[in-house]
This record gives structure tokens, C-alpha cells and sequence, in this order.
């Protein structure tokens, strides 16, 4: 058996069997990361020791064990907070920051009985849609190491990729799950807005944020979200008990269903062998007895700009509080209080993270606030309200998750406008609060991956979860893996 | 020219609630630095505010109290802003959705003036932290405790023309915001305190001239100190011709004198936006019928029923329900027995006498209605007179001693004993030929005489209308 190729279900229950003994699998992945992290360089922080310090006690409890993913080793994005372990945001002003507390769902995660490998790479701040902007250098992808990742879940979408953790979580504020997902080949979801506590995640933008699982199956991400979806009493923004398990319903059955395929999402911009790809997911579906139509959702020139106004707006309050005085990293030779701050904060971020802080202290400024931040709120009430209407007609939306494949290393960095424009696909979920799915469905022509994805109403994860499940049941994209080296 | 100057003052009041506003720490005054601290408050990456429910309790009580509408539809916003006693380098505020807005507080100064100061708004927010700066090694450190304490901000409209007015309705705030036991208001220990915003005109002009924000004052006296200090000194510039330049100063109360802060150019851009973090609140009927429900008796109906039920003068009545400790007092003493005029007396002589010798606030009295009754029960019934009962009073006040006890160990009991008082008597008419013949010629004046030298052989602990009689009774004999 070899055990990196098994998905994150499948070793769970190898464990509970006996077959494999959670330490085993620990060690394997551990093996996995020191061969792959030199060359993907997605771990920011890896916790061996205390990873099998826990496999080990895991173990002991594997005959009482019912949680599914039990003993599975995964990893987190690096702006979860973990009690003692390092949480850097992949900034250099975080210093050696440990947080003195855990987030809701790693408590959630510890309880389901997981084994934390470690800490996964991202764009600084989860600003960023290539993993490029890290402190720590860019994660490369798993697939052609001369291209990116995607972002900015990039580390966690390459460590899946790569077979160094069955699964892990990352965040999600504009597209930051869903579309290194599909440029590294892996299943990700974020799931709707409120249903895993942000309680420990750092903010990026408050309003939008939303953690989810990054792994190699729909089935795989179900089993994530069971353990850590639910009301939390630390988080006013969190919903509560909204569905019973969606691994137990996980029926794959799609017959019946509508799906609407958005005109306004395949036009110009669209890369053809993605928009080809994306659209055969609709007859794969069809096949299955769900009812495909097409129809308009002319809101998507809005987006964008709407999403960049808000997230640049709120990421330039939750950014405000490091300043070098309470904990992380602090510059050296200041004069007085005012220059603490400038030194710190000017050498501490990266130049995306100063772009971001910039464009939303601007955009709140006194005489700015009702021309941009006002009005971007009315737009993403438009945006919420046409994607309303739009499931009043459909089960489930399916689209693109970016006009492209994974761009090579570099290319965006020059220009960000280019950069933003390419999040047109998956930031309305954010502003409108939906669950959206990023799932592999084809090769480019260099060998890339190709996404699709699928979104559902509000709390309608279990929909989007079956679709995508019917999709892998008869199709064997989730399984191709990389083979490694630069693209062909 | 004669000057009028005009006045809007901003209140920030803590709330008196167990728990910070956004985290489970408790509001407790003092503590060792940074002990009363959890990582929501001091603002910890990834943590999440989440509104304490007393405090919109607090909040839409005192907004109901003032006379305020109540907002239906609540947010938060955030106040942005680096300094470091601001962990999150935001304040956690309202702009845009106040909790309530257009109230009204009728006052009356002490010079008669009667009128209503508006309320413009009031909002819900959290306390910052304190810096210490510690000389002697030449640092500043944060102390996190008072960090997400909640407070309330009070906002009038500039309808105050004097200095008394603005303390007419400080004292009416701070009795509304103890009867609703929403808040203690030390002054002393920061839980009220004031900005006062202020300009001068030409009396009888509707204009407002340039205003200037004098911030946190913290006694009654300094505001009045300030307010007119800041008067005069803007007339005194107009009137050299000179221009009030707006700007925020600051009350220096050992200069007795306001010196400037920061001017409006220098002023900070908040940036305010709403705080994503915690949803919208809406305030339903059921929840302001229940809130309304629970609104204690206020001072003014207090003070009709005190002349309704208990005949006390108006004049007695408003002292007592002035402050709720007082009235609290008043109502258990006389629920005692104790007869309410007596109380009445009691509270405003000694009571408040004592008060203001030791500095102290009335509802951080120790003494206790049972010890008062008690001290009544002992004039009334004999056993002391009034003047050795003042004595006794001051002897327990501080402590609640025993009345009883502290009576009988001094041997305070009232003579009444008419043997004693009749033979102290005869030897003061023995010792006093003089004054006898005195009195007898018409000089009232030695009756007095008469009485006090008795008095003062019977140690002052006779009850001094059995003496009376018995000189009377003695010198009718003669």
C-alpha cells in the first residue's frame, strides 16, 4: 500500500483497521515533507517532534477512535492561530510570533483526533493570489516548479498536491482556497460564511473570511467540515446547527438537480482549454440525470473592484494593531513612538501588504468613504441579491475558478491590476457569503490543472458536496498526480 | 459688550457591569498591571469580539431614562487610530448607529434657571488602556486592564450658557445613572468623565463663535474652574481682536489654566467603517417593553411620594433623592420604624455633615440604617438627648459601631431620673441666690443661666425639658 496515495477517508479507516498505525503514517508523511519541502518549499514550520509525540498517543487511542479522520496527519495555512507554535503569516513582522491561544477549529481539528504536521506557506497575509509574496520565499507548484501555486492557500494546496498531508486547511477571502486548488490539481471548499468559527484565524478582511479544507476528494473535504463547522460562542459572525453530517449524506445523487451555467462567466478573458474543460463537467452531471441550463448574471464587471475596496478597507484596521509594540517583530533605531511605528511597520510588510493597506486607508478616508466603501457596500448588496435570485432557479452554479492555469513564477508580481482581475470567478462567493467547491477536471496543454467550480446557495454545501461527488465517482481527475519537475 | 458663552458636553460613563463589554474579564477597578487581560482584549491576532448582552441592557436603560429613542437597528463601527494603550489600534464605537438619539434632560440650577438640555446621542463603546510612564528608568509601559471596559458617551447638544447649568446636569446624569444602578460614576476613579466644548458669542446672537474641546476633566470643580477659565479666555482674545483658534486643550489643574493639545489641522482622520466582527443588533418591542419594565423608580417620582406618603418638605425630599444611596437610606431607616421626619433630619444634618468632613461619597457610606434606627429609637425613647446623640453618631459613623454598646461604656444614658435632676437643682438654686433674685425681677436671661449650670452638673445627659419643668416647677414654688 502505498500510503501517500491514499485519500484522507481511506487512511482513517486503514487506521481504524489496524492496518496502518497512526505513527507509521505520521513518519511516512514527515519523509514526504523533508523530500518535497526543499523543492515546493511549502511548509513554513514543521512540528516532527511533537507531531509523532502525538501520533504516539493517538495510537493508544485508535480502538475507541469514531471520528473518521482520526490519526490522519494534516497541516494548517500559516495564519491559524496554534497555541506555542509559531503563526507567522508568512510576514516578516510577525517575528517568531506563538500565539497563546488556539483557534475554535484546531480545538475542533485536536478533538477529531488530528495530527498537526505543521505550519503550510501562503502569500503574506492572504494577500496574494500566487504564494509569491511570502516572507519566506514563494511556494512553488507541486506540477512544474516554474509556476505558481496559486494563492494565497498556496502551501496548502502544493502540500496536498504533493502528497505530504492528506489534507489541510486553508483560508479563503477572495478565492484563496478554491484557486490553488485548482492550479495544483486538488479538491478545496469554502464553505458559507459563518460556518467555521474565524475565532483564531488572523483577519485579513473580517467580512469575507472563511477557513476551509484543502485535500484530494469532495468526500475528504466533507469529513473536514463535519469537524469543524458549528457554532461558536467566540465568534458572533457564526451560524448555528445549520445541516447533520455531510459525509453521512454524501450520496452523490444529482438527478434532478438544475445547475445554471452563468453566460457572463465564459466570455472574454476565459482561457479556451478552461472554459472547454469546465463545461464537460456540466455533461458528466447531465449524464447523471441533472438538468443543465444556461443564464445571465450580469453583475460580474462589479466584482472585482467591489472585493478590493472592501477586503483593502477592513485588512487596513486588522493590520493596524502590528506595530511593533506588543509582540512580533520590531525595527530597530527609532526616535520616538511615531517612528517606531513607521520604521516597523514600512520594513515589517511586503510591498502587496502596503499596496492593500494603502488602497483601504484611502478609501476610508474622510471625503472618500461615501464615493468608494459606501458604495462598494450597496454593490455587494447587488452582487448577494442576483446570485439570490439566481438559486431561486438553481441548485447549484457551476463556473470557472480562474480564467487560466497556473501562471509562471514572476508574472504576476509585475502586474497586480492583472493579478486581481484574475479573481473575477471566485471573489462574489466571498462578498455574497456562498459556498463554493474548486475541483480538478483536465490537463492544460503544458500538463496544468484545470478547475472547476461549483457554487451553491447559502448553507448549501450539501448539494455542492453531491455534485462534486457524483463528478469523481465517474471521473479520474482528483486522482492524476504530479509527476513533478518544470512544465513541458 | 457682554459675553454668552455656549457649552455641549461629551459624558463617558463606565458601565458598572461585571464583565468587559467583548470578553469575560472582569471590569474590577485597580489589580496588579495587565491581570485582568485575555487575548480578546488585548487584542491577541485572530481573536473576535463578542457583545456582553448587559451592556446593551445598560445602555437601552439609560437611553430610556434620558428620554432618548431608542436605535431598532444597531451597529458598531470601528474608531481607527494608533497609540498604544489601543491594542487592536481601533476603538470598537458607534458613528453611524448610535443606541439612542434626541433625548432630553430637564435640569434646575441653583439660581432658578429651569430648562431641558438635549441629548444629541448616545453610543455604546470600549475603555483603551493606561500608559504609566515609569521615570525612573525612563519608560512607558501599557497596563491592558481597563482594555474593553464598557462605556457609554453621552453626547448633548451645545444648549448649556453656564458653568452651573453644566454641573446642574452633571449631578441630574450622575443621580439618573445611579438610581438605574447602571454605573457608580467615581469621578475619581475615571468611571464619568467629561469633555466640555465650548465658545463665547455676543449675548443675545444666534451665531456660535469657534469652539475649543477641553477633554477629560475629572471633578466637578475643575470643570468649573475650566469652563470659566476657557470663557474669559476666549473673550479676552476676541476682545484684543485676536481669533479662537479651534483646537482640543487640555485642563491643567495645578495651573489652573487650559493649555493646547492639538489644533483641527492636526486633527486625526478615524476612518470610522462598520465593525464587521459583530453583527448587526436589532432591538425588538418586547425587548424595550421589558427594559422599560425594569426601570427602577427615578429621583423626581421618589421625591413626590416622599411628600405624598411621608409628608417630608419638598425641600427635604429633593435633598434625599438627589443621590439614590441617600434615598436607599431614607427608605430602609424609615422601613425600620423610625420616624421619616427624623431620618429626613438626620440624613441632610449629620449624615451629609459627616459626608462631606470625610470626603466620601454617600453610596460608599458604611453606616447602616438598622445603626440609625437604632440611634433614633434611643432620642425618642429617652434614653439619649439630641446633643449626646450627635456625639454617639459621630463616635459609630465611620465604623457602623454598636450605638448601644459605645452608650453604655461611656455611661451616655439620659438621666431622667427626677430625684437626681431635683437635687442638682436645689444645689444650683443654693449655689445661685443671685440669679434667683435675678429671674425674679424679670430677667429672663437667668433662667438660662439657671438651666445650663444644671445641665452641666448633670454632665448633659439629662433630658433637657425635665430640667425645664423642674426649675420652672421649683422657681413657681418660691
Amino acid at each position: 500500500m502505498e500510503l501517500m496515495e491514499l485519500t484522507a477517508l481511506e487512511l482513517g479507516a486503514a487506521i481504524k483497521k489496524g492496518e496502518v498505525s497512526v505513527p507509521e503514517a505520521t513518519r511516512a508523511a514527515l519523509n514526504r515533507v523533508s523530500e518535497a519541502n526543499p523543492e515546493n518549499n511549502a511548509f513554513i514550520t514543521v512540528t516532527a517532534e511533537a507531531a509523532m509525540a502525538r501520533a504516539e498517543e493517538l495510537q493508544k487511542g485508535v480502538k475507541d477512535a469514531s471520528a473518521p479522520l482520526y490519526g490522519v496527519p494534516m497541516a494548517l495555512k500559516d495564519n491559524i492561530c496554534t497555541k506555542g507554535v509559531k503563526t507567522s503569516c508568512a510576514s516578516k513582522i510577525l517575528g517568531d510570533f506563538a500565539p497563546v491561544y488556539d483557534a475554535t477549529l484546531v480545538e475542533k481539528l485536536e478533538q477529531g483526533g488530528n495530527v498537526l504536521l505543521g505550519k503550510l506557506n501562503m502569500d503574506e497575509f492572504a494577500m496574494g493570489s500566487t504564494s509569491e509574496t511570502s516572507y519566506y520565499g514563494p511556494v512553488k507548484n507541486p506540477w512544474a516548479t516554474d509556476h505558481v501555486p496559486g494563492g494565497s492557500s498556496g502551501g496548502a494546496a502544493a502540500a496536498v498536491a504533493a502528497g505530504e498531508c492528506w489534507y489541510a486547511v486553508g483560508s479563503d477571502t477572495g478565492g484563496s482556497i478554491r484557486q490553488p486548488a485548482s492550479y495544483c490539481g486538488v479538491t478545496g471548499m469554502k464553505p458559507t460564511y459563518g460556518t467555521v468559527s474565524r475565532y483564531g484565524l488572523i483577519a485579513y478582511a473580517s467580512s469575507l473570511d472563511q477557513m476551509g479544507p484543502l485535500a484530494r476528494t469532495a468526500a475528504d473535504c466533507a469529513a473536514v467540515l463535519d469537524a469543524v463547522t458549528g457554532k461558536d460562542k467566540r465568534d458572533g459572525t457564526s451560524l448555528g446547527g445549520t445541516y447533520g453530517s455531510l459525509l453521512a449524506a454524501l450520496d452523490g445523487k444529482v438527478k434532478g438537480m438544475k445547475i445554471g451555467i452563468p453566460d457572463d462567466c465564459f466570455g472574454d478573458g476565459l482561457d479556451a482549454e478552461v472554459s472547454q474543460a469546465v463545461l464537460a463537467v456540466a455533461e458528466v452531471l447531465r449524464a447523471r440525470g441533472a438538468q443543465v441550463e444556461h443564464f445571465a448574471l450580469p453583475v460580474m464587471e462589479y466584482v472585482v473592484p467591489t472585493y478590493y475596496i472592501i477586503a483593502a478597507a477592513e485588512a487596513s484596521s486588522n493590520l493596524s494593531r502590528f506595530d511593533g509594540v506588543k509582540y512580533g517583530w520590531r525595527a530597530e533605531g527609532y526616535e520616538d513612538l511615531t517612528d517606531l511605528y513607521n520604521k516597523t511597520r514600512t520594513e515589517g510588510f511586503g510591498a502587496e501588504v502596503k499596496r492593500r493597506i494603502l488602497l483601504g486607508t484611502f478609501v476610508l478616508s474622510t471625503g472618500y468613504y461615501d464615493a468608494y466603501y459606501k458604495k462598494a457596500l450597496q454593490v455587494k448588496a447587488v452582487i448577494k441579491k442576483a446570485y439570490d435570485e439566481a438559486f431561486s432557479n438553481y441548485d447549484l452554479i457551476l463556473t470557472p475558478v480562474a480564467p487560466t492555469t497556473a501562471p509562471r513564477l514572476g508574472e504576476s508580481l509585475s502586474d497586480p491590476l492583472k493579478m486581481y482581475l484574475s479573481d473575477i470567478y471566485t471573489v462574489p462567493l466571498n462578498l455574497a457569503g456562498l459556498p463554493g467547491l474548486s475541483m480538478p477536471c483536465g490537463l492544460d496543454q503544458n500538463g496544468m490543472p484545470i478547475g472547476a467550480q461549483l457554487i451553491g446557495p447559502a448553507l448549501g454545501e450539501q448539494k455542492v458536496l453531491n455534485a462534486a461527488h457524483a463528478f469523481q465517482m465517474d471521473t479520474d481527475f482528483h486522482k492524476m498526480a504530479p509527476k513533478g519537475g518544470t512544465a513541458q | 459688550m457682554t459675553w454668552e458663552m455656549v457649552i455641549g458636553l461629551e459624558t463617558h460613563v463606565e458601565l458598572a457591569t461585571k464583565t468587559k463589554i467583548f470578553c469575560s474579564c472582569t471590569t474590577e477597578f485597580g489589580g496588579a498591571p495587565n491581570t485582568h487581560c485575555c487575548p480578546v482584549c488585548t487584542g491577541m491576532p485572530g481573536t473576535l469580539p463578542v457583545l456582553n448582552e448587559k451592556v446593551l441592557e445598560y445602555a437601552v436603560k439609560t437611553g430610556l431614562a434620558l428620554n432618548c429613542e431608542i436605535t431598532r437597528y444597531n451597529k458598531f463601527d470601528r474608531k481607527n487610530y494608533f497609540y498604544p494603550d489601543l491594542p487592536k489600534a481601533y476603538q470598537i464605537s458607534q458613528l453611524y448607529l448610535p443606541i439612542a438619539r434626541h433625548g432630553a434632560v430637564p435640569i434646575c440650577t441653583e439660581s432658578g434657571v429651569e430648562k431641558d438640555i438635549r441629548i444629541h446621542e448616545m453610543h455604546m463603546e470600549e475603555d483603551a488602556g493606561k500608559l504609566v510612564h515609569d521615570p525612573w528608568i525612563d519608560q512607558t509601559r501599557a497596563d491592558y486592564n481597563r482594555c474593553g471596559v464598557p462605556l457609554i458617551e453621552i453626547v448633548t447638544e451645545p444648549d448649556f450658557r453656564s458653568a452651573e447649568e453644566v454641573i446642574a446636569y452633571l449631578e441630574k446624569l450622575r443621580s439618573t445613572l445611579q438610581y438605574l444602578g447602571v454605573s457608580d460614576c467615581k469621578m475619581q476613579e475615571g468611571s464619568l468623565r467629561c469633555d466640555v466644548n465650548l465658545s463665547v458669542r455676543p449675548a443675545g446672537t444666534e451665531e456660535f463663535g469657534t469652539r475649543t474641546e477641553m477633554k477629560n476633566i475629572n471633578s466637578f470643580k475643575a470643570i468649573t474652574r475650566a469652563i470659566e477659565y476657557e470663557a474669559r479666555r476666549q473673550t479676552e482674545l476676541i476682545e484684543e481682536g485676536k481669533r479662537v483658534v479651534q483646537e482640543t486643550r487640555r485642563w491643567d489643574e495645578n495651573k489652573d489654566a487650559t493649555f493646547t493639545m492639538r489644533s483641527k489641522e492636526n486633527a486625526q482622520d478615524y476612518r470610522y467603517f462598520p465593525e464587521p466582527d459583530i453583527p448587526p443588533i436589532e432591538i425588538t418591542e418586547e425587548y424595550l417593553d421589558r427594559r422599560r419594565a425594569e426601570l427602577p423608580e427615578m429621583a423626581e417620582e421618589k421625591m413626590i411620594r416622599y411628600q405624598a406618603e411621608y409628608s417630608l418638605p419638598a425641600y427635604d425630599a429633593e435633598m434625599i433623592t438627589g443621590q439614590r444611596a441617600l434615598a436607599d437610606f431614607f427608605e430602609e431607616t424609615v422601613a425600620l420604624g423610625a420616624p421619616a421626619k427624623e431620618v429626613a433630619n438626620w440624613i441632610m444634618g449629620q449624615i451629609m455633615r459627616q459626608l462631606s468632613a470625610q470626603g466620601m461619597e454617600a453610596k460608599d457610606m458604611t453606616f447602616t440604617p438598622k445603626t440609625m434606627a437604632r440611634l433614633i429609637a434611643l432620642v425618642s425613647g429617652g434614653t439619649l438627648n439630641r446633643n449626646t446623640a450627635v456625639k454617639v453618631f459621630d463616635a459609630v459613623f465611620m465604623d457602623d459601631g454598636d450605638v448601644d454598646a459605645y452608650v453604655k461604656e461611656h455611661g451616655l444614658e439620659q438621666v431622667s431620673d427626677a430625684g437626681l435632676v431635683n437635687t442638682a437643682v436645689e444645689e444650683v438654686f443654693a449655689a445661685n441666690p443671685k440669679s434667683i433674685e435675678d429671674f425674679k425681677s424679670g430677667k429672663e436671661k437667668a433662667f438660662g443661666f439657671l438651666m445650663g449650670q444644671t445641665m452641666q452638673k448633670l454632665k448633659g445627659k439629662a433630658d433637657p425639658k425635665v430640667v425645664n419643668a423642674a426649675i420652672r416647677s421649683k422657681l413657681g414654688q418660691m
